[in-house]
């Protein structure tokens, strides 16, 4: 979808550009950015885009809601906002309304569990979750009695062991003892962990994306500026080449993750090969994009990139944290393959060629 | 942001789905017949000239096209499903292929109306097959270095110099070459060369084939010694060449043709592994898979830039870019994954013939149709860099 024809892009896209300049947030270390940046996302109904205005969201579709999110990228937004409607479209699937404020989804990895005992309680742990310190409430989908729920749970009554991510995120370590979810419903059918974490998982591939055009635009940039033996760097061959394999690792990754996004908004269930492909897909070309990309975009830098006054790493070092979150390439890549051998040779390539 | 590189997420609409069941039915029934081998893409001889005609019979050759040539007035992405059937079936296209994607566009564009009338009808029909005369011994990627000289005469020109790496030369009925019709001058280095349409298998014409490290024998040395070529052959503007040469790579550059000439090895890899992967195996395939994925939707998506009658330059040199780095890696990270199937495996020794044919063809895929050096300078043109 072109960006002018979507207006709660553009409205992100407005509010990033006012709130979130990223030299003026890095040079912030208080982080004293943070709270206008949120209320005015808040007031845009953003965090909540995902939400129906019955359960108290702004009812944006899926397809609107997934280009904040690769605009989201390309300023590599470090406020929980992706985890926010991430959790507000968890909750909805099960028609639990979404409250005010920050909110994250567990588990955020597909080797952690969370049960639902048979007393109506929740336990279990859930590593390297994003923004769990900043949350005020979780999504959180468990598994029990022999079925999949979708619950909400007030964060102060988990215990959260605070960690940092690559990227300089908060990525903790949440642990549900026995607690009584604020409301608890059956997961719709079909709907299981590796959905979540398909879902999950294309977030993150838009964010890389979008972090990956905001790398190849400050890269072009800076060649443009930079002069060495006389001339600007983008005028060697070299750096013209690196900048080209960029501009392919950008295009890939973006192709792969709005691919993904294109078909879950017009899926009619996330419970088929065509999504399993698709969001796989994009998760694992997507983080490989990052890793090429992003070194590149180093490169190209020289020094200057490698220090913390420069905005380079904000992108670069997000864009490979979230290569992690919700199962990395090397686990969807496992499990794709799975997916491929199972069905067999002979129908790889009309699987392929049905997307 | 600069240069904003989209790839819009374009899906094949529902008549190419049927489309495709069509084109993989007659597939099989070749297959069935022995027409062609689908597990044997090394085969000696690419060139099918009785299936070439079947499938013009079928309509499925210069599809695009005005029906008063001999077309369909079909779409780009119905075109896009054929091509990409047939080249994952390893079907014999040698004789029809550069006519359909290449050769046929420009003389629909440059041609005098006759001769449109003439060769369009019959490359519709599967009957004539073309060659590119683009490279000389002195001039690859330095296209605009050709030096074959066309000399004015009365009613054409004569043609003295030798082309080479020319592709189907031996089986060609035409050429659509660039000559030099006039010195560049010192503002354009470009200017001077001419685009003309050659009839082979004519007097004056010398076809020297060329062996390849694969065995085969594709391509070739063409020597014109006098080779007279009349007016109305000419193809465009005299000493103009240039700006048309530079379009036509762009039909050349972002095709399924562009990832998928090795990924023939990848189905017997995922034939080989059988339905319980190790690990390694696994986590290998599905990166594969994650990757051809997401350059064929890259490459459906500029079909769909073209469909809708842009010209999108960057964005093909980037599918060819990528496309060809990653088909020449296929087959070597099939073998590594190969690695610990088992000698039992069932089509163990397809799979190892096969390898051996993709690792000799590998090395050209960055080479035809210009070098991924050449096609990072024009990327790098499109950024605002040069
Ligand atoms: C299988 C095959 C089929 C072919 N079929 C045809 C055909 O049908 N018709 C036809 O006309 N041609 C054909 N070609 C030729 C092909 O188009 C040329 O080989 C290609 O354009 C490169 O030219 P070259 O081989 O002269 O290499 P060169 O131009 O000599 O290049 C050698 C190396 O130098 C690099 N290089 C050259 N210039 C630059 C530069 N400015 N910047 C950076 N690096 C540079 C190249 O990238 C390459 O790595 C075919 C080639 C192959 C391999």
């Amino acid at each position: 979808m072109a960006e002018s024809e979507n207006i709660v892009a553009e409205t992100a896209e407005k509010i990033f550009a006012d709130l979130a300049d990223a030299q003026t947030i890095n040079h912030d270390k208080q982080g004293a950015w943070k709270a206008p940046l949120w209320q005015a996302l808040t007031e845009a109904g953003l965090p909540l885009s995902w939400v129906p205005d019955d359960l108290g969201g702004s009812g944006a579709s899926l397809a609107e809601g997934f280009s904040v999110l690769n605009v989201a990228g390309r300023h590599a937004i470090a406020v929980p906002l992706a985890e926010t409607m991430l959790a507000g479209w968890l909750l909805t699937q099960a028609r639990i309304a979404s409250p005010d404020g920050e909110m994250t989804v567990l588990p955020a990895s597909p080797k952690d569990r969370i049960t639902l005992n048979a007393d109506g309680s929740l336990s279990g742990r859930a590593r390297g979750v994003p923004f769990a310190k900043d949350a005020k409430h979780f999504a959180v989908l468990a598994d029990g009695n022999g079925s999949i729920s979708i619950a909400l749970v007030d964060a102060a009554k988990c215990r959260i062991e605070s960690g940092v991510g690559l990227g300089g995120d908060h990525n903790d370590t949440v642990t549900l003892d026995k607690v009584q979810p604020a409301a608890i419903k059956p997961a719709p059918k079909g709907f299981d962990q590796t959905t979540l974490m398909l879902m999950g998982g294309v977030v993150r591939s838009l964010q890389i994306a979008g972090a990956l055009e905001a790398m190849l635009d400050i890269s072009v940039r800076y060649s443009n500026e930079r002069v060495a033996f006389e001339k600007k760097i983008s005028k060697f061959q070299a750096v013209q080449h690196n900048l080209a394999r960029l501009a392919g690792e950008s295009a890939a990754a973006l192709a792969a993750a709005t691919s993904a996004a294109d078909t879950i908004a017009s899926a009619n269930s996330l419970n088929n090969d065509a999504v399993f492909l698709e969001a796989a897909s994009a998760k694992i070309r997507c983080s490989e994009a990052a890793e090429k990309g992003g070194g590149i975009a180093h490169q190209v830098h020289g020094a200057i990139g490698f220090t913390n006054e420069h905005i380079l790493h904000r992108y670069s070092l997000r864009a490979l944290a979230w290569r992690d979150d919700f199962g990395s390439e090397s686990y969807w890549a496992v499990e794709l393959g799975k997916l491929v051998a199972i069905r067999g040779a002979d129908e790889l390539w009309p699987l392929v060629a049905s997307r | 942001m600069t240069a904003a590189l989209r790839f819009d997420p374009i899906r094949l609409p529902e008549k190419c789905e049927q489309l495709r069941k069509e084109v993989r039915a007659f597939l099989a029934e070749e297959i069935a017949a022995g027409t062609f081998d689908p597990h044997a893409p090394n085969r000696e001889d690419n060139d099918a000239p009785e299936f070439s005609r079947r499938v013009g019979a079928k309509g499925w050759l210069g599809m695009t096209w005005p029906k008063k040539y001999g077309g369909q007035e079909r779409s780009f992405l119905e075109r896009y499903v054929v091509t990409e059937e047939m080249r994952v079936a390893n079907a014999p296209t040698r004789r029809f292929f550069v006519a359909d994607r290449q050769s046929g566009p420009v003389l629909l564009k440059y041609a005098p109306e006759h001769i449109k009338m003439d060769i369009l009808p019959r490359i519709c029909r599967g009957e004539v097959c073309f060659a590119i005369g683009m490279s000389e011994p002195n001039s690859g990627s330095d296209l605009f270095a050709a030096k074959t000289r066309a000399t004015k005469t009365d009613d054409g020109y004569l043609i003295n110099g030798t082309k080479i790496w020319t592709s189907s030369a031996h089986i060609a009925d035409y050429m659509i070459a660039i000559f030099r019709t006039s010195p560049p001058t010192k503002e354009n280095r470009r200017h001077g060369l001419t685009q003309f349409l050659v009839k082979m298998k004519q007097p004056g014409i010398q076809v020297n084939p060329i062996g390849q490290i694969t065995g085969q024998f594709e391509f070739n040395e063409v020597v014109f010694t006098d080779y007279f070529v009349p007016d109305d052959h000419v193809l465009g503007e005299v000493d103009g060449a240039w700006k048309q040469a530079t379009s036509e790579l762009a039909y050349e550059r972002s095709g399924p043709e562009r990832f998928l000439e090795t990924y023939y090895v990848l189905t017997e890899l995922v034939r080989a592994v059988g339905k319980n992967p190790d690990t390694r195996s696994a986590e290998g395939i599905g990166r594969l898979v994650a990757q051809v994925h997401t350059m064929r939707r890259m490459s459906v998506s500029v079909a769909g830039m073209l469909q809708a009658g842009k010209e999108p330059v960057v964005e093909a040199s980037i599918v060819k870019d990528i496309g060809t780095v990653w088909e020449q890696q296929l087959p070597h990270r099939v073998r590594d994954l190969a690695a610990f199937v088992e000698e039992t495996a069932t089509n163990r020794e397809t799979l190892e013939k096969q390898l051996d044919f993709a690792i000799k063809t590998a090395p050209k895929l960055t080479i035809q149709g210009g070098t991924t050096e050449v096609l990072r300078g024009i990327i790098a043109r499109g950024l605002g860099l040069r």
